[in-house]
């Protein structure tokens, strides 16, 4: 599936989208696998707290299910207006 | 309903005439219009707002059909830039045509609150200092409560 990253999340990741290969069942299951590679995820995702999650474009919760999913994006609290 | 996420300025006088031209049965037109703005110490060199293109324009129809449902309107438009803005800019505006003016403002009121928080803008602010991400407010979160 595809993940991307906005705003400090991307510049954190050093990059805005890729292609990942995963078996995740939930949005913290890939979570744990990202930040499993390498420390720049770690620090990315480091408090959950202060992120925000959108699965095929739609803002959704931590433990929602992957099955079927092509884009997973993370992000921190929107600031628009 | 007319959702527009561009980078290029808006003008707020034709859009809100055009806006409220089209509306011959509305009573209320209320407008909002976001800024700019300095910071205390005036320097602030601009602003970069960026954006989830296909998200963006998805979540914003929600939250305007969403206000649509609640609320007695005649229509409602939404415009939201990206991308690089100096202080004094215009930033977004909503407008809402109703019957009543309760109606018009409660759901501009509705439209702003909704759109701070669940849009995916992100504001990044540029100062001689660098650059710094504009955190999310707890107030803004919480102003989503009373609807």
């Amino acid at each position: 599936m595809d993940v991307v990253y906005f705003a400090w999340v991307r510049e954190r990741i050093g990059l805005p989208k890729e292609h990942v290969e995963t078996q995740a069942g939930t949005v913290v299951e890939l979570v744990d696998e990202l930040r499993a590679r390498e420390e720049r995820y770690a620090l990315a995702f480091s408090d959950l707290s202060a992120l925000r999650v959108a699965v095929d474009q739609e803002l959704t919760e931590f433990d929602a299910s992957l099955e079927g999913v092509r884009e997973v994006a993370f992000f921190p609290p929107m600031t628009g207006g | 309903m007319r959702i527009v996420v561009q980078e290029s300025p808006f003008d707020l006088g034709a859009e809100t005439t055009g806006f409220a031209a089209s509306q011959s049965n509305m009573g209320a037109i209320v407008t909002f219009t976001g800024v700019v703005r300095n910071n205390a110490a005036g320097t602030l060199e601009k602003m970069l707002i960026e954006h989830y293109p296909g998200m963006t324009e998805k979540a914003l129809t929600a939250i305007a059909q969403e206000a649509c449902t609640r609320w007695d309107l005649g229509d409602v438009l939404v415009i939201h830039r990206y991308g690089e803005m100096r202080p004094g800019e215009m930033i977004m505006m909503v407008a809402t045509a109703s019957k009543h003016r309760v109606h018009a403002f409660e759901a501009a009121e509705y439209l702003m609150d909704y759109l701070k928080s669940r849009a995916p803008f992100w504001k990044q602010e540029f100062t001689v200092d660098g650059a710094d991400w504009v955190a999310a407010k707890e107030i803004d979160e919480e102003a989503l409560k009373r609807w």
